[in-house]
């Protein structure tokens, strides 16, 4: 576990004693071990990165900081001396004030009624003292350099400045302890000099901050320390100055730079590159703050990788080839047409298909049958004059169950029953129904037991092969590597780099994620 | 966008912004002025087209007949501020009345007490199942209205029974004048006042605008949402029964079929009035123009005389219909 | 590599609760049916039931419709409105024989529908709202177009189907409904709507993402909800001989929102229980013959509807949490 190299950093902040600390906290969810023993400590005027991949337990570690959650075992420790937070308003209360990636304020009441909600000044009738308000909410704002009418709704402002009259409102109610939950995701270059310069002031006050972020830019920038999350385990804690990037990323990813170069750990085979002429053509495919002229070409039979860490817009691109996402412009053609892009059903009538990241919200129709997820796109094609045909889909079901081997009882199962490996076999199942072209997958082996996952993993294979042409979203970076013949890496929602033939390996991913320009690891 | 620092406001954004920033506020103008502008508009025509329109008496009914909706109103406008709704106050409103009168046999203390009291317990109930248990606001007070319905059968031999008024001092209240103003004018205008002033200067008003602005971010923000829910709908309830009360003291007698529909009108008033109907904007003002603007086209269809009440259904109706159309559209119209 | 069916073990009290939600609606047949065996005389009589089928009629068809705009996470308070109009518009076209003015009526209350379901689906109000506005005016309109009449019908036609029975046996109006659940039945379990409309309910954005009309499919459910609610105007006014835009259809609402719920069909939307339905609509009407047949007053059996309502809604609450 964590080491303690605080003692050899000779800055004041070092000496002092931690504000906020987690002692061998242990968090369980139904048998999962979200996070296990994990010691985690800022001190005052520390600016402190939490960093780890999705699932790392970063926000569990987060939500237990904040009340939200109670750890099962270990202790949090505020001060030297150790506390429990039942629910938000009791660390709310000591001193832990939180700023989360969507501004968590009422966008119809002024800037100063948001930063006084529950503790508005009053006069000596018990009315709340307007003049009063409105003066201290300036000086505060003031204070952070932040010069804008506060009596104006807050829906009126940018995204940037609501962000920052969240963190005013933060750090009004006395806090010792300000943790950021990817404060930037939707701010502007110039926003985020002023978040910035906010930090800068907050770190003099002697406010300690955890930031939360996947931008390695930003991480450099504003922080000194880091604590590196994985698999609900600390694997690091240290300055961040004596930490290259590309060694970062590896600590976060799990996969040391020396010995990537392992055999597969995937059930891919061999990928193949195609040279057939592209199925779907996309270019500058551009929406504000999430995608910057991201253009791509697939071929059939081709499995495509995205690269990139959170936040790069890799689901985004899916959304956006997909027809779920509005575009402020460009294009997606399918062999030579164009598609009417924002609307799915022109999307799906180009054959164009997306498998979506959320199972559970974007897909399956919990209350029905597998069968009927499984028809429920191809439903008009398998039904005559508006009646479902159970022969017609009994034919596709029986087909599909048995090639993609979904166990259920019965195709009547109740979807919501089966296991996740079983329900992303349906959610495949009811686009391969459909006949597509190119299938984008977000995420498909996510939250799916080993069995299933390598499953999947052939079954990509098995499409390719037999000439669909497949774009691969994966967190997990053998998987992009293993299953795709050229890898699309995307960082701040453009595309970095693209690694074809033998630079699709780890060593090249890394590198181009770490996206410290070099493209060579060290 | 917004820039930070005005200085930097020459930019071609800052500019949209501010013509962004033009139309929020014409948009924001219609949401909150739109009905006393209508209803402005009204009175101009009524005042032309019916000589007898503009004469005290015919404003001084005006003023009477609205009174007991507009406090039944308010309640409602604090529910729907919150996101939800009360479908409950006809029935209460009925039982207000009869209760009312039967308490009169004590005393002016008992014609009114005894409404609040049941108006208490009746909220309570709804607030209760609404805030603690979960469930749906339009459901438990649907479920309100056909049980308080019941309750009002019950008390009064199914519907037999109209107890009359005979306490002098009630018959003052719900009847006299003072300076041609009505008391139960007088009455709801001091509620009325009284609801401006919490909604807009304590802490609890605050709350209820936060919770129908987002009920998340309000509970992220430490405030008492289920406590603050649970009060409005016996606010609700208390204006409901109070209403029905006056109304008694003004006819002489506690009629068990009084307020059906009420509610509908009401929450015509509140939102024709620019209140929001997923809440967390809105105005008493706006209710009480929502109300008179109703009252007026009431006034006015009696006036012509051939005309009947159900042009009275269709008309507010149709203006509930087109002023959620308006609203919605505003609504999305700047979420964009 | 093998994955078998998940098969999540309940809790005591959720397992309990969650036969309550599936088959709660048949126990409480059974146990009032029960009740009155032992306890009213003349109620095991085949006239009493002929009645108890023939007063369910019109809440039962509108109950069908509510099922469906439910299933979509929805709701119409207009069906009262509806009722009135259709009812209103029989007399007027009575003259063109039996046919015409049915048809008329039907179409009459469908376009109330229309602008419910163009309200829903393509401005986005919410659905309360827009068919409480529609209560209003619906029957304001009734009342407008019937000058406020209470008109007598004589149509042979209207009136047989209201009072007469085929072969003596069963009345018309019991049949048009057995052929309404029938079909509506079929349209729920074996059309491509009936699966798109339950799915819209279910995950209304996962729907949309496999590229389900939405819009269209939620502005149909609430012109067949109309449609239905029409017909339940038609035997409405055929039961009284005369057509009541004022009254006929009060509250009716209510009635048909619980016996859904009450049959199973959770208000959060995603499942459309016909038979559970059927079922909902007679637990009521056997209860309030049971209350009416033992003296009961109206004033407690009101209360009584009430306190079942809202025990419905929370038993169905409790799955959507349990989940």
């Amino acid at each position: 576990m964590s080491s303690s190299p605080d003692q050899t950093v000779p800055d004041t902040s070092a000496i002092a004693q931690p504000v906020l600390e987690a002692r061998g906290v242990t968090k369980r969810f139904a048998g999962v071990t979200a996070l296990s023993g994990i010691d985690f400590a800022v001190r005052p005027g520390e600016s402190h990165a939490l960093m780890g991949e999705n699932g790392a337990g970063k926000s569990t570690l987060i939500k237990v900081l904040t009340g939200v959650h109670q750890p099962d075992d270990g202790e949090l420790v505020w001060e030297g001396s150790p506390v429990k937070f039942a629910r938000p308003l009791d660390a709310q209360r000591r001193g832990v004030s939180t700023i989360y990636q969507e501004v968590n304020l009422i966008p119809l009441m002024s800037v100063a009624q948001n930063i006084y909600l529950g503790r508005e000044p009053r006069n000596r009738i018990g009315l709340i003292d307007y003049s009063q308000m409105f003066a201290d909410a300036r000086t505060l704002l003031t204070t952070y350099g932040i010069d804008i009418d506060v009596k104006r709704p807050l829906r009126s402002l940018a995204l940037g400045v609501q962000q920052m009259v969240a963190l005013a409102r933060a750090v009004s109610i006395n806090a010792g302890v300000v943790i950021m939950d990817e404060p930037t995701s939707s701010l502007e270059a110039r926003e985020v000099d002023t978040l910035f310069s906010v930090i800068g002031i907050l770190r003099r006050q002697g406010i300690a901050i955890v930031y939360v972020s996947h931008r390695m830019d930003e991480i450099y920038r504003v922080c000194e320390r880091v604590t590196v999350l994985r698999d609900g385990r600390v694997v690091h804690v240290g300055d961040l100055a004596d930490l290259p990037r590309m060694e970062l990323v590896s600590l976060m990813l799990g996969r040391s730079v020396a010995n990537v170069k392992g055999r597969g750990v995937t059930a891919f085979g061999e990928t193949r590159e195609s040279d057939a002429p592209p199925v779907l053509v996309a270019t500058d495919l551009s929406r504000k703050h999430q995608l910057e002229g991201v253009g791509l070409e697939i071929r059939p039979g081709e499995v495509v990788g995205l690269g990139g860490l959170l936040g790069a817009g890799r689901s985004e691109t899916l959304k956006a080839l997909a027809g779920v996402m509005q575009l402020d412009r460009g294009t997606v053609a399918v062999d030579g047409k164009q598609v009417r892009s924002g609307s799915v059903p022109a999307a799906i009538r180009a054959g164009i298909v997306m498998l979506p990241e959320d199972r559970k919200s974007e897909g399956i129709i919990p209350n029905l049958s597998v069968r009927d997820n499984i028809v429920l796109a191809a439903l008009p094609r398998l039904s005559r004059a508006g009646f479902s045909s159970t022969k017609n889909q009994d034919a596709v079901v029986d087909v599909f169950m048995r090639r993609l081997r979904i166990k259920a009882s019965s195709p009547d199962q109740q979807v919501s029953e089966l296991s996740g490996g079983n329900q992303q076999k349906v959610m495949i199942a009811r686009w391969l129904a459909m006949n597509p072209k190119v299938l984008l997958l977000d995420e498909p082996t996510r939250g799916i037991d080993v069995g299933a996952k390598a499953e999947v993993q052939a079954l990509i294979d098995e499409l390719a092969a037999e000439g669909l042409a497949i774009v691969l979203v994966s967190s997990e970076v053998e998987e992009v590597v293993e299953g795709s013949a050229r890898v699309i890496v995307l960082r701040d929602g453009r595309v970095e780099t693209e690694l074809t033939g033998a630079d699709v390996d780890e060593e090249h991913l890394l590198a181009a994620l770490a996206g410290d320009g070099s493209g060579d690891p060290k | 966008m917004t820039a930070i620092e005005p200085s930097a406001s020459q930019s071609s954004e800052s500019l949209a912004s501010d013509a962004q920033l033009a139309r929020e506020r014409v948009v924001s103008v219609v949401q909150s002025y739109g009905a006393a502008i209508v209803l402005a508009l009204l009175v101009v025509i009524a005042s032309i087209s019916f000589p007898t329109f503009l004469t005290p008496n015919n404003l001084t009914n005006i003023a009477t007949q609205s009174s007991f909706p507009l406090i039944v109103a308010i309640g409602m406008t604090f529910v729907i501020l919150t996101g939800g709704i009360d479908l409950s106050v006809g029935s209460v409103f009925a039982l207000g009345g009869v209760l009312g009168a039967m308490g009169s046999q004590s005393g002016v203390g008992g014609t009114f007490l005894l409404p609040i009291v049941a108006g208490v317990v009746i909220g309570a109930i709804q607030g209760g199942l609404v805030a603690y248990a979960g469930m749906a606001p339009f459901i438990v007070t649907l479920a309100g209205l056909l049980a308080v319905r019941g309750l009002v059968l019950a008390v009064t031999n199914a519907g037999s029974n109209t107890p009359l008024i005979t306490d002098p001092v009630t018959s003052v209240i719900g009847q006299g004048k003072v300076l041609g103003v009505s008391y139960t004018v007088l009455i709801a205008l001091v509620l009325l006042a009284a609801g401006v002033v919490l909604l807009a200067r304590s802490r609890g008003g605050q709350s209820i605008l936060a919770i129908g602005g987002s009920e998340s971010a309000a509970t992220l923000m430490g405030l008492p949402v289920a406590r603050v829910k649970f009060v409005v709908y016996v606010v609700s309830g208390v204006c409901a029964a109070l209403a029905g009360s006056l109304n008694a003291a003004y006819s002489s007698s506690g009629v068990p079929t009084v307020g059906v529909g009420l509610e509908l009108s009401a929450i015509s008033a509140v939102v024709i009035g620019g209140t929001l109907l997923s809440g967390g904007k809105g105005s008493l003002i706006g209710t009480l123009a929502g109300v008179l603007l109703l009252a007026v086209i009431q006034n006015m269809i009696n006036q012509v005389g051939s005309l009947t009440s159900s042009v009275q259904a269709v008309v507010s109706g149709g203006f509930l219909a087109v002023v959620v159309i308006i609203q919605t559209v505003l609504a999305r119209s700047q979420r964009l | 590599m093998t994955q078998g069916t998940v098969t999540i073990a309940l809790p005591r009290r959720a397992a309990m609760l969650s036969v309550l939600q599936r088959y709660g609606v048949y126990l409480a047949i059974l146990l009032i049916l029960l009740f009155n065996l032992v306890a009213t005389p003349h109620f095991f009589e085949l006239d009493n039931f002929r009645t108890q089928f023939v007063q369910v009629v019109p809440v039962l068809i509108v109950a069908l419709g509510m099922a469906l705009v439910i299933g979509t996470e929805g709701i119409d308070l207009s069906v009262g409105g509806v009722m009135a109009m259709s009812a209103a518009v029989v007399p007027l076209y009575i003259g063109y024989g039996f046919l015409p003015a049915v048809l008329v009526a039907v179409v009459a209350g469908t376009l109330i529908g229309v602008v419910n379901g163009a309200m829903v689906a393509f401005i986005g109000v919410q659905p309360i709202v827009a068919t409480l506005s529609l209560m209003v005016a619906g029957r304001g309109l009734a009342l407008l177009i019937a000058n406020e009449q209470l008109v007598s019908v004589t149509d042979p036609g209207i009136l047989a189907l209201g009072r007469d029975s085929l072969v003596g046996a069963v009345p018309y109006s019991v049949i048009v409904a057995i052929v309404l659940v029938l079909v509506i039945a079929l349209v729920v379990n074996r059309t491509t709507f009936g699966k798109q409309l339950v799915a819209i309910g279910g995950n209304r954005r996962a729907a949309a993402l496999s590229g389900l009309p939405v819009k269209r499919i939620l502005l149909l459910v609430y012109i067949l909800c109309a449609a239905l609610a029409s017909i339940a105007g038609i035997i409405g006014t055929a039961r009284l001989g005369a057509s009541v835009p004022s009254t006929l259809g009060n509250l009716i609402e209510l009635a048909a929102i619980t016996a859904v719920v009450v049959g199973g069909t959770p208000l959060t939307g995603g499942q459309v229980k016909i038979a559970g339905t059927v079922a909902g609509a007679l637990l009521l009407q056997f209860i309030s013959a049971t209350l009416i047949k033992h003296n009961v007053p109206d004033a407690y059996s009101q209360i009584f509807q009430a306190a079942i309502i809202l025990i419905a809604v929370y038993i169905q609450r409790g799955r959507a949490v349990t989940r």
